[in-house]
């Protein structure tokens, strides 16, 4: 089978160690994503968005306890390089990010420009001049004024700084770009604005992205795709049409009527109980415990069905899954 | 969590001793005005950061208000004023008709134990080295109230805001409990003195969704089972309509738009409320398809405001020779409904 995604994740695995025990942090996580598309990770905090970010970019702690998995990238597996391959080869080459509170991590010692320029010159050892004209470019994609490039971060609003760290993560071209919380920090109208700059971005340069979020509405802003996070394991992968019409996981669906809804007249509603911890997660389904749904089989781990091309870590939909098989066996 | 009857039980006692209630307004705010003066080399004046300038309004008991602003636009100065940590630079700020700057001493302490404040970051907001017993018995200590009396007002305070079983959280220190039961802690706290009116800065901008409807839900529920006044601070219009009677949008330190939810949300009139609502969206798939729009700029510099209006420089609707040159006056655009805006003259 010949894998035209531009990224692929295969059972990706997480582990840290802690004085309490194992972190589940990510466990076992499968993605693609094609070129040109915007997937959503949506989840709560202690979810393990974050850490499934840094395990794709390889940006880990000392404290790892398992790392496993395979990350293929437009086909090659990245897993296998070593750590400066990775650090030449794909580190802002194919995949760059902006990582959470990234407006607020800008060197306060260097100029804005120079700083989004450094990158280009690591990486591509161009002259600065060259950089810098790249960076213009950049600056032009995102809105931010030609003459901030010779500005300090403290001279700069968070929507600017915001803006200069998305044009940092862009100057290389990379192939992916992943996006932790890029609005979390941020006013309504910021928000709105950093959104727009996203989208055209989108259209303008054919970027991928990946957008890890618990912003669900500001996250339907940019979602081709949607996967959804819970306890370190993808529980729902749908398209954002179909998912923010009709989720299908338990989970899912309670996390969509926690929204505020300002133009619907619909009471949010919260989610009694708490995530289970991942120092020492259930052994069945990991939402189990706060389902409405639950029955016997869900002592067991679920799956990742197909339910007529929508993935849900599920066991309701095991039927659902086997329908469509048999469909496809008879035909 | 276990849902028990413990807010019943208050609901009862707190009728009893129904507080002693001035006619008229709760909170009666008018022209106030908290500017920051800036210094050069410590004395030299460099004019002054006019965080709140020329603020009215009115809080009737029991009544939740939101403010709903971007951060910067003096939302906060305007409620640690209330809170009597600032001294207005003008105008005045009266609570049961005794007007606040004027109060000293026990008048004073008096005051801060009728009104409970409710942080922002609720992790920031608790001494990690108390546990939630004695961050509980501190404010009824300093208000005297005799030893036997604390733990049975720090259980009840518990229940009521479900931190249950009371055992459990008893000699816990913030650290060993997750964002939602902290932020109860500081709820539990702000209620303990049983105050007439609750302050809370944007309460859940640190929490999960799910968390976050679980917390505003609880605010509204002791809001109502003790007759409580809050104002609640928010820039996140979402969660307003459901938490809130009466929203108050304020821009660049002044108040633009005060309504009821209702009407606001119907028929926002001022041309930044509509920007605010525009840019706030609910989750759709089709959101992805189309940009939002957003008015050009920033908001401004609070030291040398714009003249007249102050949305002026940003608004699509300005008029040329008014907008920038005299400040709007409210004008009843609906039945209560207030808009600091030429377009309704």
């Amino acid at each position: 089978m010949t894998d035209r995604s531009l990224l692929r994740v295969q059972d990706l695995v997480l582990h840290f160690r802690t004085l309490a025990g194992t972190v589940q942090a990510v466990d076992g996580v499968s993605l693609s994503l094609q070129r040109g598309e915007a997937m959503v990770i949506l989840g709560e905090s202690g979810c393990g968005k974050t850490s499934l970010a840094k395990a794709i970019l390889r940006l880990l702690p000392r404290n790892v306890e398992t790392y496993t998995g395979s990350v293929y990238i437009n086909g090659t597996d990245v897993m296998r390089l070593d750590d400066e391959d990775f650090r030449r080869q794909v580190r802002w080459i194919k995949i760059s990010m902006v990582p959470q509170a990234a407006m607020n991590s800008l060197n306060p010692v260097l100029r804005v420009g120079d700083q989004v320029a450094e990158p280009m010159i690591t990486h591509f050892g161009v002259s600065k001049s060259a950089a810098l004209t790249q960076v213009n470019r950049m600056f032009e994609h995102v809105g931010v004024p030609l003459d901030f490039v010779k500005r300090y971060a403290f001279e700069l609003s968070g929507g600017m700084r915001q803006r200069v760290a998305i044009a940092m993560s862009l100057v290389t071209s990379p192939d992916l770009i992943l996006l932790d919380e890029p609005t979390s920090a941020l006013d309504v109208l910021t928000q709105a604005n950093i959104m727009n700059v996203l989208k055209r971005v989108k259209q303008d340069m054919d970027s991928s992205f990946i957008l890890i979020t618990h912003d669900i509405a500001t996250s339907s802003e940019l979602a081709d795709r949607v996967a959804v996070m819970y306890a370190g394991q993808i529980v729902e992968v749908d398209s954002a049409e179909r998912f923010f019409a009709e989720p299908l996981h338990p989970y899912s669906q309670k996390l969509m009527a926690s929204v505020p809804r300002l133009r619907a007249d619909q009471e949010p509603e919260f989610i009694v109980g708490q995530p289970p911890s991942l120092l020492n997660p259930p052994t069945g389904c990991r939402f189990a415990e706060r389902c409405l749904f639950r029955f016997e089989k869900c002592d067991q781990e679920p799956p990742l069905f197909d339910a007529e091309g929508r993935l849900v870590k599920c066991w309701l939909f095991e039927q659902v899954h086997e329908r469509a098989l048999s469909r496809e066996a008879g035909a | 969590m276990s849902v028990d009857s413990g807010s019943t039980v208050m609901q009862g006692e707190a009728s009893v001793e129904a507080r002693h209630r001035h006619d008229g307004p709760m909170l009666r705010i008018r022209n106030l005005r908290v500017w920051f003066e800036l210094r050069r080399f410590g004395f030299g004046r460099a004019g002054s950061v006019r965080a709140v300038d020329d603020v009215s309004f009115d809080l009737n008991h029991g009544e939740a208000i939101a403010v709903v602003g971007e951060s910067g636009c003096g939302k906060s100065t305007l409620m640690k004023t209330i809170l009597g940590l600032y001294q207005p630079t003008g105008g005045e700020v009266a609570f049961e008709g005794n007007v606040v700057g004027d109060l000293g001493g026990v008048d004073l302490k008096h005051y801060r134990s009728a009104i409970g404040y409710v942080q922002q970051d609720p992790f920031g907001a608790l001494p990690p080295f108390m546990s939630v017993r004695r961050i509980l018995e501190e404010p009824l200590t300093i208000n005297g109230v005799p030893s036997h009396e604390r733990l049975p007002r720090i259980e009840r305070a518990m229940q009521e805001v479900k931190l249950t079983p009371i055992s459990d959280f008893l000699e816990k220190f913030p650290h060993m409990l997750s964002g939602g039961q902290q932020q109860r802690v500081v709820i539990a706290r702000a209620m303990i003195l049983q105050p007439g009116l609750i302050v809370a800065d944007e309460p859940v901008s640190m929490l999960d969704a799910s968390v976050r409807v679980e917390i505003l839900k609880l605010l509204r529920s002791l809001q109502e089972s003790h007759d409580l006044a809050v104002i609640y601070i928010t820039h996140d219009l979402s969660t307003v309509r459901y938490f809130s009677e009466r929203i108050f949008v304020m821009y660049a330190g002044k108040l633009v738009e005060k309504a009821p939810v209702r009407s606001l949300l119907n028929n926002p009139r001022h041309p930044y409320t509509h920007a605010l609502l525009a840019a706030t969206v609910d989750p759709d798939a089709d959101n992805a398809k189309t940009f939002r729009e957003v008015p050009p700029g920033e908001p401004p510099s609070l030291v040398r405001p714009p003249s007249g209006c102050r949305f002026h420089p940003r608004c699509p609707h300005r008029i040329e020779g008014l907008c920038e040159v005299e400040v709007p006056p409210d004008f009843e655009t609906d039945p209560n409904h207030l808009t600091a805006c030429w377009l309704y003259r």
